[in-house]
């Protein structure tokens, strides 16, 4: 176990520092002067040739990339051209307002993907599976903008259930004493229900152009598993021995197709940590997606490389995480046997 | 994973009996809108698309001819997709889009396709140092999202749409050598493998034109999803106004434009392009989605 931790973490390691590099090399080693760039089309030739001794754009690539190194591992990001604030800061304050629109779509995701994939694995090829797998298909080919739009139109809009997508609490309300970042949660702790009651209805249609999309995966993925293990000799001998059906299903088929849904969980999330810069952006969501739009439009390439190396150095995190539950879940992979996809 | 579950439908045993050739036509037809309806909802769809891209541009207005004195009318007879704000045919512009959404879709796959392919088979062949160190540079690409690694690709770039395709084929380069990688790695141990060594064949030769292209059915396949994610990815790109640009027509830029236009309630110049995306893109994974239940999962 010891070994296989140590394997992994030292592997991880490595991963980090590459993204850090490859990263750091798409945005300099591009054709073009990065201080003019970064100035913006309309600046002078001093603000260009400021920017350029600011952020050191003229000393040689080694030299930058040492020190952009030696910034990271003491974790700082750089400073952003726009706000002059550091990048690190910045993105901090931003991500619990993500986290909580991350933490809901999930939920609402493994709500409707894993119940359905199961019923659609334990009825396969009738109706509820036809319509399970032509709903897993949609989701995947959903343009998160597109759905988004449609539910400001209707919800917003047309019929007005929900509030528009200006952000997480309508202008003027005033946020609940800060403990998590998380404005339901932190309206629960402070008694403040009606700040809860708000910050949820302004999640929810958010969450819904999420979790729609999310779903479609974990959905697949629990139909074939579940498929995959009611078919396993396991499940042939529980049958014969004369194990309810239901039985069989929750207890053999599910938990055993569990490992590659927290892998597919895994996968969401890293998904996730691109496709919320659109429906940040649609929302006026003001989370870390949102701050990467705002660092795209105006070309502020510091902040954006800040964005970048944060979600890759958390989805890595994230999957260690993941295969550690692994490893303490099944005995099979910290001994290092193969197993079964 | 799964095998095929053998289909007890009437019209199977014959076709097994009888062989295919003996049925006629329609009957095999029918047959298979119902052992496989996602299939062929796919391939219908795909059809008409591709029929659309390649004739509907010679049959429609002219995308970017602007008219003041029509702006913003309601999809009726003549217009119908409605105009968007500068009084242009939305129908227009998303049928031209369609050609330039599906020609970058399907070039980006197929991009990524032969580099991924190659860059698979020479590390999942010749294996060591080589293998080792592909792989740890797979592992950097696969932790950042497709989208997010094409979005900074394109934003370090110049925004043209050449760049667009390279940046978008190289998100999803990584997935074609890890599919071709794991598939060349069972290959190998094969005996026509020894074979065609045996017979003198240089390794090179053996890894390209013996294990190659039986190593290509996931990728096939894969490309087939691919080619979906990419429009999806160029269009949610474009809607960031990232990469394409205002005022081509394509189906991203136009939901982009008409995002604007929703809150004064002008719906149609984002749903048409929008629904077009989403239709398009099913297409593809309808297709995928039967193929990769058969060849992976």
């Amino acid at each position: 176990m010891r070994r296989y931790l140590a394997k992994r973490l030292g592997i991880s390691l490595l991963t980090i520092f590459g993204i850090v590099v490859v990263v750091f090399f798409i945005v300099r080693v591009v054709p073009g002067d990065a201080a003019s760039l970064r100035a913006g089309p309309y600046a002078t030739a001093e603000r260009i040739q400021q920017i350029a001794d600011q952020y050191g754009l003229n000393d040689p690539m080694a030299e930058q990339f040492v020190d952009y190194m030696s910034g990271f591992v003491q974790g700082d990001l750089g400073v952003s051209i726009r706000t002059n604030q550091p990048v690190l800061t910045e993105l901090l304050d931003r991500l619990p307002a993500s986290l909580e629109l991350a933490a809901y779509s999930i939920v609402l995701a493994i709500l409707i993907g894993v119940p359905l994939g199961i019923l659609a694995a334990s009825r396969r090829g009738s109706w509820v599976d036809n319509i399970a797998r032509v709903l897993a298909v949609v989701g995947s080919s959903m343009a998160l903008f597109w759905l988004g739009l449609l539910l400001i139109f209707f919800f917003a809009f047309r019929l007005g259930w929900f509030p528009g997508p200006i952000g997480r609490l309508a202008v003027g309300t005033q946020p609940p004493t800060s403990i998590t970042g998380l404005y339901t949660v932190d309206g629960l702790l402070s008694g403040n229900l009606s700040a809860t009651w708000e910050a949820l209805r302004y999640l929810a249609l958010p969450v819904f152009t999420l979790g729609f999309v999310l779903a479609a995966p974990i959905l697949k993925m629990v139909r074939a598993a579940v498929i995959e293990s009611l078919e396993s000799d396991y499940v042939r001998t529980a049958k014969a021995v004369g194990v309810s059906k239901r039985s069989i299903l929750f207890v053999d088929g599910f938990r055993n197709a569990l490992i590659p849904v927290v892998t597919t969980i895994g996968i969401v999330l890293g998904f996730m940590l691109g496709g919320n810069i659109i429906v940040e952006f649609l929302f006026s969501w003001p989370g870390v997606g949102k701050y990467a739009f705002d660092a795209i439009s105006t070309r502020d390439l510091e902040s954006l490389q800040g964005f970048v190396i944060m979600v890759g150095v958390l989805y890595v995190v994230l999957n260690v995480v993941i295969d550690i539950a692994y490893a303490l879940i099944d005995p099979r992979i910290r001994l290092g046997k193969a197993v079964a996809p | 994973m799964s095998a095929p579950v053998p289909d007890r439908s009437p019209d199977f045993v014959a076709t097994e009996f009888e062989g295919p050739e003996e049925l006629p036509r329609g009957k095999r037809m029918i047959g298979m809108v119902r052992r496989k309806p996602l299939l062929v909802m796919g391939v219908t769809l795909l059809v008409l698309f591709v029929g659309l891209a390649i004739v509907g541009p010679f049959f429609v207005r002219d995308p970017l001819s602007t008219d003041v004195t029509n702006t913003f009318l309601r999809p009726s007879r003549a217009h119908w997709f409605g105009t968007d704000l500068f009084g242009r045919d939305v129908f227009a512009r998303s049928v031209h889009a369609a050609r330039l959404d599906l020609a970058i879709g399907v070039t980006i796959a197929l991009l990524a396709m032969l580099v991924g392919t190659t860059i698979g088979v020479v590390s999942g062949f010749f294996g060591g140092a080589i293998d080792e160190l592909l792989m740890r540079f797979t592992d950097v690409m696969l932790a950042f999202p497709g989208f997010v690694l094409a979005l900074i690709i394109v934003a370090a770039l110049e925004e043209t749409i050449l760049n667009v395709i390279l940046a978008v084929a190289a998100a999803f380069v990584p997935y074609f050598i890890r599919l071709t990688r794991a598939e060349v790695l069972k290959e190998r141990e094969l005996e026509y493998v020894d074979g065609a060594r045996l017979a003198g064949n240089s390794s090179w030769r053996v890894a390209f034109r013996h294990v190659m292209p039986n190593s290509l059915a996931p990728s096939i396949v894969g490309a087939t999803l691919v080619t979906g994610y990419a429009v999806l990815t160029v269009a949610g790109l474009a809607f960031l106004s990232v990469g394409i640009q205002p005022p081509t027509a394509e189906w991203g830029v136009m939901v982009g434009e008409g995002a604007k236009d929703v809150i004064t309630g002008e719906w149609w110049t984002s749903l048409f392009p929008g629904a077009m995306i989403v239709v398009a893109v099913m297409a593809f994974h309808f297709i995928g989605d039967e193929f990769a239940g058969e060849t992976t999962s």
